[in-house]
């Protein structure tokens, strides 16, 4: 059993964690620094081809379908994508809130949301990917016209499938790791460790990943 | 007080890091071992850290021998040697290297020991070995994470070694596979099935980077036992630490460039390929608004950094052997640890200067000349540091500290060509000459290299509890040192002359003609730099079971944690307790006393550091 150390001691005198933390988490927010650093790089290529090309589709066109309602509903399905994907963040954060007064019962309720969230997020994006590629748009095709009505390069597929599907692997990732944490807490293996600790890790990558979707929408749907 | 009592929050209380850590003090036979998870898929850092270092060996002796290849044929141009046709078939025809096997071997050549031996094999082995060590830690943080580290660096091993096979040859676009070459299949042999195998071989092996420095720097940052605040660790954990960051911000985006790089490759896409000309086929590609010159930004945004990863584990390890053997406090503590950090946030912002004759805005370049012409002055005083650590020292010329002079020297001289070439106007002469070559091969290459061998000499005998045999290391040492600034300071003046690298034949050029002998002799000189590395590679294995047993367990007088073990040290490294350190660990030669270890508290008349 671990001793108590008073708090007067200095943090950074070794024999305790300076962030009074695990070292599970302090890995998971390094993780989260290095993850970011492949979205920007990927996110900086997309900002240095876009700004190099001649011209560029407008996203009000090329995305305004919605599914059984047909088109003219410019960016309205992607609301809702990023809508259902910041309301899994909200029930992340009251999952890992009640971990925090090992409710186990709202902890399951909460992560069952989530992970709802998620599919639901994914499912959203299959239907745009398979709707955009009956559309003739698909890596190295792409059928839209620049803003300014010339002909445009194929750089905005290729760079919306390629961003997209690699934020949606993260998703899809977290999904998984949500699953795991649902197993877990249905097993009571936090119960008996006393803590939801992991579940806390486990929201930290989700909100990363939803915080990713905004730059994400923002370059993709918004510029 | 142990790690187990690093949490506070009452919640947190029975949270301990993995089972080999419970039991407070008697893990070490704590489950039984069997050859499997002793020796093969072991969670033991210092296993892992053997399994890195032994990996690395092979990895040099295979890109050595590379070297050796194209520096026969750069010496004799003329001369075929039918042996190599027996060895390597198609590739070496009548016994004359083909000039498509010519760019593999120079490509892979850099590949392996650019990442497969200096950066996993350096910083992977030290970084596991003396973290926990010197840090006073029963082990990494995750011991697991740290074994699949291990693994996949072993997996990017084995797909680099298997495109050596495949019937086109294995890449052969230089090591940094600029694209459009990279990126069209058609372009050359070695762009095809071998680029491939090269780009998922890189991707395996930034996992391993990450899963590794993940776990450095959780490590030293929260693992470090009581007293052990971060103005008292050695300077090795330090160098170690920056090492991880700089390898963690860095590979990202490395691994980002290439997921557009093989979506060129196999998606048709247009990320770097635009409507060029191709002779192959006289025709223009029909890719459209692509730039080759983002792949060479994502490529240096690591490659950059990566010279520091590659260094930095060096630096560290040669601050704390010269310390110990020259019986002195290092000189400058903070200043070796703020130079460090200066050097690792310059790191991010001077990659451009790879790329000054690419097209870059000559204004851009200009701040790129400015922010690298910076990175003298840290450099600079961690030279200087050293040197008056040196200076009236007691030293102890163990093979360990003659290597760590050899760094220093090597250090300052490559660094100074750096300045040269730091200077875009100049870079328009000496880009892509053997200018170029010599400078990173003395500064980066041998330069770590030195830190590497230290580093050997220095901590074999707490790897195996025995010594490495003393002559061959000082035979070894001497030619090295004097066959490396044999083969790389002519080369300064080859490329002062113009003569271009990456070409395999320059008796066509009057101009280059005159080079004929000194291209020879540079040959001459690595085949026997190669042989007297095979003499350390000897005395390696061959002291592991049969060199001079260690009967103290610390024979060098240090004062660091790691000596505070037992000679053959177990599975969670100390048998009882973890040591409580109270003081700094360069405590040499003070108050008459020659050293001091760290675990030793403070006397009362006695004046902390």
């Amino acid at each position: 059993m671990a001793q108590t150390v008073p708090m007067a001691q200095k943090w950074w005198s070794g024999g305790k964690s300076p962030f009074n933390t695990e070292y599970g988490k302090l890995m998971r927010w390094y993780f989260l620094m290095s993850d970011a650093f492949t979205f920007g790089a990927f996110l900086i290529s997309y900002g240095t081809i876009r700004y190099s090309s001649n011209g560029w589709p407008d996203p009000n066109e090329v995305f305004q379908s919605f599914p059984g309602l047909g088109s003219g509903f410019p960016l309205l399905f992607v609301s809702l994508m990023t809508f259902i994907l910041i309301m899994s963040s909200v029930t992340m954060v009251l999952a890992v809130h009640a971990g925090h007064s090992n409710d186990k019962k709202t902890v399951i309720k909460m992560l069952v949301w989530t992970i709802i969230g998620g599919f639901a997020f994914l499912g959203c994006q299959a239907w745009e990917w398979s709707h955009l590629h009956h559309e003739g748009a698909w890596w190295g095709m792409n059928p839209f016209s620049n803003a300014d009505g010339t002909q445009s390069t194929t750089n905005f597929t290729n760079f919306f499938f390629t961003i997209t599907g690699f934020h949606g692997f993260h998703v899809f990732s977290g999904v998984v790791i949500n699953i795991i944490m649902l197993i877990m807490t249905l097993n009571g293996v936090f119960e008996r460790r006393g803590h939801y600790l992991m579940i806390e890790k486990a929201g930290l990558y989700w909100h990363f990943v939803d915080l990713v979707w905004v730059f994400v929408f923002t370059c993709f749907y918004l510029l | 007080m142990s790690n187990e009592a690093i949490l506070q929050k009452p919640a947190d209380a029975v949270v301990t890091h993995g089972d080999h850590r419970e039991g407070n003090g008697h893990s070490e036979h704590h489950h039984k071992e069997t050859f499997i998870s002793k020796y093969v898929f072991s969670m033991d850092h210092k296993m892992i850290a053997k399994q890195f270092l032994i990996t690395g060996i092979i990895w040099a002796i295979i890109g050595g021998l590379f070297s050796v290849l194209f520096r026969l044929q750069l010496g004799y141009p003329n001369d075929s040697f039918p042996i190599l046709e027996t060895l390597l078939g198609k590739w070496a025809k009548g016994g004359k290297i083909q000039p498509e096997f010519y760019y593999a071997l120079v490509t892979m050549h850099g590949t392996v020991l650019v990442f497969f031996v200096l950066t996993a094999g350096l910083s992977g082995t030290f970084a596991n070995f003396l973290i926990p060590l010197q840090i006073g830690a029963r082990d990494m943080a995750s011991p697991f994470m740290n074994m699949l580290s291990y693994w996949f660096f072993w997996a990017a091993s084995v797909v680099m070694i298997s495109s050596l096979f495949v019937e086109t040859g294995p890449a052969s676009g230089g090591w940094t596979s600029y694209p459009p070459l990279s990126a069209l299949g058609g372009a050359s042999e070695g762009s095809k099935t071998g680029m491939d195998l090269w780009l998922i071989s890189m991707a395996l092996f930034v996992v391993s980077s990450l899963l590794g420095g993940l776990n450095y720097i959780s490590t030293i940052l929260n693992m470090r036992t009581k007293g052990m605040s971060m103005t008292r660790v050695p300077l090795t954990i330090w160098a170690l630490f920056f090492t991880a960051v700089l390898g963690v911000l860095s590979f990202p985006v490395l691994l980002s460039g290439f997921i557009l790089l093989l979506f060129d490759r196999h998606g048709g896409t247009s990320f770097y390929l635009s409507d060029i000309y191709l002779a192959s086929t006289q025709q223009a590609l029909p890719n459209e608004g692509g730039s080759a010159i983002l792949y060479q930004h994502l490529f240096w945004f690591l490659g950059h950094p990566e010279v520091y990863i590659i260094l930095l584990p060096a630096m560290g390890m040669v601050s704390e052997i010269m310390s110990v053997n020259s019986r002195k406090p290092i000189f400058g503590y903070m200043a070796m640890i703020g130079s460090l950090f200066a050097i690792t946030i310059l790191a991010f912002l001077v990659w451009a200067h790879h790329m000054f004759v690419s097209g870059l805005n000559p204004f851009l370049g200009s701040v790129f000349v400015l922010l690298t012409l910076l990175i003298a002055v840290p450099s600079a005083i961690k030279v200087f540091n050293w040197l008056t650590t040196l200076w009236r020292g007691n030293i102890r010329f163990t093979p360990a500290m003659l290597f760590s002079i050899g760094f220093v020297s090597l250090f300052i001289s490559g660094g100074l060509t750096g300045i040269f070439l730091g200077n875009s106007t100049l870079d328009i002469h000496l880009h892509d000459t053997y200018f170029v070559v010599a400078h990173f091969h003395i500064v980066m290459g041998v330069a770590s290299f030195f830190g590497l061998f230290a580093g050997v000499y220095h901590w074999f005998p707490k790897m195996y509890g025995r010594y490495l045999n003393n002559t061959m290391a000082y035979l070894h040492f001497w030619v090295t040192l004097i066959g490396a600034y044999l083969i790389f300071w002519p080369m300064h003046y080859e490329g002062l002359a113009g003569m271009p690298r990456r070409y395999m034949d320059f008796s066509q050029w009057v101009s280059f003609n005159q080079f004929g002998d000194l291209n020879r002799f540079i040959s001459i000189v690595s085949i026997i730099v190669f042989a007297v590395q095979l003499l350390f590679v000897f005395n390696f294995f061959y002291s592991i079971f049969k060199g001079r047993r260690v009967t103290t367990s610390n024979p060098w007088d240090s004062n660091t944690l790691e000596w505070t073990t037992p000679i053959r040290p177990g599975h969670g490294n100390w048998p009882g307790e973890i040591p409580e350190v109270h003081r700094w660990p360069y405590d040499y030669g003070k108050d008459g006393r020659e050293f001091i270890p760290q675990t030793e508290p403070v006397g009362a008349q006695e004046t902390a550091h």
